[in-house]
């Protein structure tokens, strides 16, 4: 009876977390007889009586209120079709793009052209997965210069630190602008120099977050290119 | 095979697979890939999606497909070229390997989109299938795929009257009476989802041969597991 594996465990697919009905399933989880099995590949998180799985690997899944970057891949009649770097694209329409009065049958691309790269928002996720896109926010923009990287969408988290402070230290030494989205994409835009080295830093916290002392490394990461100048 | 002796060709016991070894995200550019070599057959399996399915109607807006494509390399056999591209074999294979996946995952997760797994072997000494199989499904779990459980598969038979696990190439060609069969069972649950046969077989055969099949997917299971758990240990989840 109980748990059956600990806290911060991994687990395989098809994996017994739990016998008895003292535990839930939530996310990642399902029930089956009266015990509960692990739907992917994860790490267990444990919470009250609530067993959930946090996934270490995969996809985006397209979130409400997650802040991406996506490329706009199509122009149409109402609006941008957008690459979310998930299994979907999603869909950005007029009147969520801008306020201006645009006429009917005018020339779209004068707002975003194809492979322009865009911040911004999810504002709704269908059952169908289909995703509608906002511009209407605090920092959602067009991006015009800087390099486009991809990244695990699960080491987000860390790659943004605790209150932003992982992204803020990169920002500070090298002195870039940096914007991380959600679904694993992120821009980085200063000196060129200065940009590949913000690059190596996000690929070494991507690589190496699972070891602690992570902040403690790429501190030092950072101020050794510092010193070479 | 020495009909005196207990041991195989190989020195193997009749239960006794090949060594296995595997690894988990060994393709950087999928979203999830594995390597699964038992003996001398070596299978790699990239998965790539959920994402777009093209054409358009191939779509399904209730549930997602799943697309396997088994291949063996123009070099992998012993001596005579493969030729590339796909055959009836390849075709074949590719088929009941998709059919052996599918009880476990949840396609109806990602509608109209498609999950691609492209199974590659490079090195083939029998057992190719379940080879393929066995790293298709890890590397599904490495794409971090909803599953019900894991898939184990091997190839189980009878060479002139014996039962036998694991058949190598040597011993599916061995003269006389071969039945080959390769069965593929979820771990959990203890579920067939492959079952085939070249040869014959009595009724009391074929179920001792299910029986040692289920007893030594078991052991392969225990790999896949080492191997998935091993490549993200370390990973707390927590912020820094």
């Amino acid at each position: 009876m109980g748990l059956l594996v600990k806290d911060k465990d991994i687990v395989v697919p098809g994996e017994d977390l739990a016998i008895g009905m003292d535990y839930l399933p939530s996310y990642g989880t399902f029930r089956e007889g009266d015990g509960i099995v692990a739907a992917k590949l994860g790490l267990v998180s444990v919470e009250g009586r609530v067993i959930r799985l946090i996934p270490l690997s995969g996809k985006y899944l397209p979130k409400r209120d997650d802040t991406i970057i996506g490329r706009v891949v199509d122009v149409t009649f109402s609006g941008w079709r957008v690459d979310i770097n998930s299994a979907y694209s999603a869909m950005l329409s007029l009147k969520d793009a801008t306020s201006d009065f645009i006429a009917r049958g005018s020339d779209l691309t004068r707002y975003f052209t194809f492979g322009d790269h865009i911040v911004t928002k999810i504002i709704n996720v269908t059952s169908q997965n289909l995703v509608d896109l906002t511009m209407k926010g605090v920092g959602l923009r067009k991006l015009d210069e800087g390099r486009i990287l991809a990244v695990n969408p699960y080491k987000v988290p860390r790659i943004i630190g605790k209150q932003g402070s992982m992204v803020g230290m990169v920002k500070d030494a090298t002195n870039c602008r940096i914007t991380v989205g959600q679904n694993g994409v992120v821009w980085v835009q200063g000196e060129p120099e200065n940009e590949l080295r913000a690059v190596a830093a996000i690929r070494k916290i991507e690589s190496e977050s699972h070891i602690s002392g992570l902040t403690d490394r790429i501190k030092a990461f950072l101020e050794k290119g510092n010193s070479k100048e | 095979m020495d009909k005196n002796s207990d041991k195989r060709t190989d020195g193997r016991k009749p239960e006794e697979l090949r060594p296995i070894s595997a690894r988990v995200g060994i393709i950087r550019k999928a979203d999830g890939s594995a390597m699964f070599r038992i003996g001398d057959t070596i299978a790699y399996a990239a998965v790539y999606g959920p994402r777009e399915l093209y054409p358009k109607f191939m779509q399904d807006p209730t549930k997602g497909i799943l697309r396997c494509r088994y291949n063996m390399m123009p070099f992998s056999g012993s001596g005579d070229r493969v030729r590339p591209g796909p055959s009836r074999r390849s075709t074949e294979i590719s088929l009941v390997t998709e059919k052996a996946l599918l009880p476990v995952l949840n396609l109806e997760e990602f509608p109209n989109a498609v999950l691609d797994v492209f199974i590659d072997l490079p090195q083939t000494d029998a057992g190719t299938r379940c080879a393929g199989i066995c790293a298709a499904s890890m590397a599904l779990a490495d794409a971090g795929i909803f599953m019900r459980d894991m898939v184990s598969a091997v190839a189980v038979g009878m060479v002139n009257g014996r039962l036998l696990a694991d058949l190598s190439y040597e011993e599916e060609s061995t003269e006389g009476e071969v039945s080959d069969m390769p069965v593929a069972f979820t771990p959990k649950t203890g579920e067939l989802t492959l079952l085939q046969l070249d040869g014959g077989v009595t009724k009391t055969e074929l179920i001792k041969a299910l029986e040692l099949g289920r007893k030594v997917c078991r052991e392969i299971y225990s790999v896949q597991k080492a191997t998935l758990k091993e490549k993200y240990s370390g990973e707390s989840g927590e912020e820094d």
